[in-house]
């Protein structure tokens, strides 16, 4: 039993990667990786807002009537991520100011229905938290690894920190919207070539 | 336990619990949180303010006037009872993600002294650039009645951001906007005096 929690958090970090595996939530994923503290930022609000909706579905799983479901999952999962864009505004403001347009976007990330419809809802308490911090610390590192990477190629800078200088020439293509594609390309081509997935 | 039945009544008086639940929820989070929020934006606001006019003895925030015909807020500071400079809060709606406001300060010489964006939601690392000196010192020591603020490609004095040149235009209009609106006042005030 204990091997199998253990299971159920690692699959999301690597085996089950919900981007470079799973390849949900794409829109975030492209959108917001243009820098590698967006891409942190964005990873860990929707980890916090992944592990509330799984433990909270998972707690009333029994009491909604399987025809339903996903209306119930979706308001539940939008009031949380109401709530917390209200408290980031009141008590983080910087913070917020920073992801302020995106945090309204984890509604329709679909790593979250996923992991509401195919796990919270079939598990109990303990394990659906495990299953929402693996997937969440994993979707946080494909978003922080493709942040990195977009930075580094395409702002010639690494955390804000600028080491190409002021007359350097970064790839500029790379934090627009088609380096999001190509960057995400070359990361799961490597991703695949360490897991052994590619045939 | 067993999952309760899709039963027509079922499935109502659940969504509307769950429903009734999450709006309960929301009111009283944006209840309790109404008051720091209006704190954070207002504190974001007077430090602008601040950091772009320097010393001032008043509170602007309750001075705040409007020219009439525009929605540009103007906060004036004083030194000793006289107007020393005025800070301008003006916006335009045609950024590449919408609204940009701004907070512009004016010496009353006509001499800028920066900006500051309070709002705006331009694309991270690109967009967001028009906040970052290498653009916005463009701006410092300009004069509002003589310099012209468009961008260098429609005949202006002013490098677009590379890359992000809807951005730049739409806080050129802001500034423009700003500008306008301290001729009048600035011109308003002289008639006063």
């Amino acid at each position: 039993m204990k091997n199998n929690s253990f299971d159920n958090f690692a699959k999301g970090i690597f085996r089950e990667n919900p981007v470079f595996v799973m390849m949900l939530g794409m829109c975030p994923t492209l959108g917001v990786t243009t820098s590698m503290e967006n891409g942190l930022g964005m990873g860990l609000a929707t980890m916090f807002v992944l592990i509330m909706s799984n433990l909270a579905i998972s707690l009333v799983k029994n009491w909604i009537p399987s025809m339903v479901r996903i209306p119930c999952y979706i308001v539940m999962i939008a009031s949380f991520v109401t709530v917390i864009n209200l408290l980031m505004a009141a008590y983080l403001p910087e913070l917020h100011a920073k992801l302020g347009i995106y945090i309204p976007l984890i509604v329709v990330n679909c790593i979250i229905l996923g992991r509401a419809e195919a796990f919270a809802s079939k598990n109990d308490l303990w394990q659906s938290f495990l299953d929402a911090l693996g997937m969440g610390i994993g979707f946080t590192l494909a978003l922080t690894l493709l942040g990195a990477v977009r930075e580094i190629l395409g702002a010639g800078s690494i955390l804000g920190w600028n080491f190409i200088g002021e007359n350097g020439y970064p790839v500029l293509l790379f934090i627009m919207p088609p380096g999001a594609f190509l960057a995400l390309a070359a990361l799961i081509m490597g991703f695949n070539k360490i897991s052994g997935a590619s045939k | 336990m067993k999952p309760i039945k899709s039963t027509l009544f079922n499935m109502i008086a659940v969504l509307m619990i769950i429903a009734i639940c999450s709006a309960a929820a929301i009111g009283y989070v944006y209840k309790i949180t109404k008051a720091p929020i209006d704190e954070a934006k207002n504190n974001n606001v007077l430090s602008a303010i601040k950091d772009l006019v320097g010393v001032f003895d008043n509170n602007p925030f309750e001075e705040k006037t409007a020219i009439s015909g525009s929605r540009v807020e103007l906060y004036p500071a004083r030194e000793d009872g006289a107007i020393k400079s005025v800070a301008i809060k003006a916006f335009n709606n045609e950024g590449f993600g919408g609204r940009i406001e701004l907070i512009i300060g004016i010496l009353m010489d006509g001499t800028i002294t920066g900006y500051k964006i309070i709002e705006q939601s331009e694309t991270p690392g690109l967009g967001t650039k028009v906040n970052e000196p290498k653009f916005s010192k463009q701006f410092v020591g300009k004069n509002a009645y003589t310099n012209n603020f468009d961008l260098k490609k429609d005949g202006g004095e002013i490098d677009a951001v590379t890359g992000a040149t809807i951005s730049s235009k739409a806080v050129v209009n802001a500034v423009k906007s700003a500008v306008a609106a301290y001729n009048k006042f600035a011109g308003a005030t002289q008639n006063e005096e």
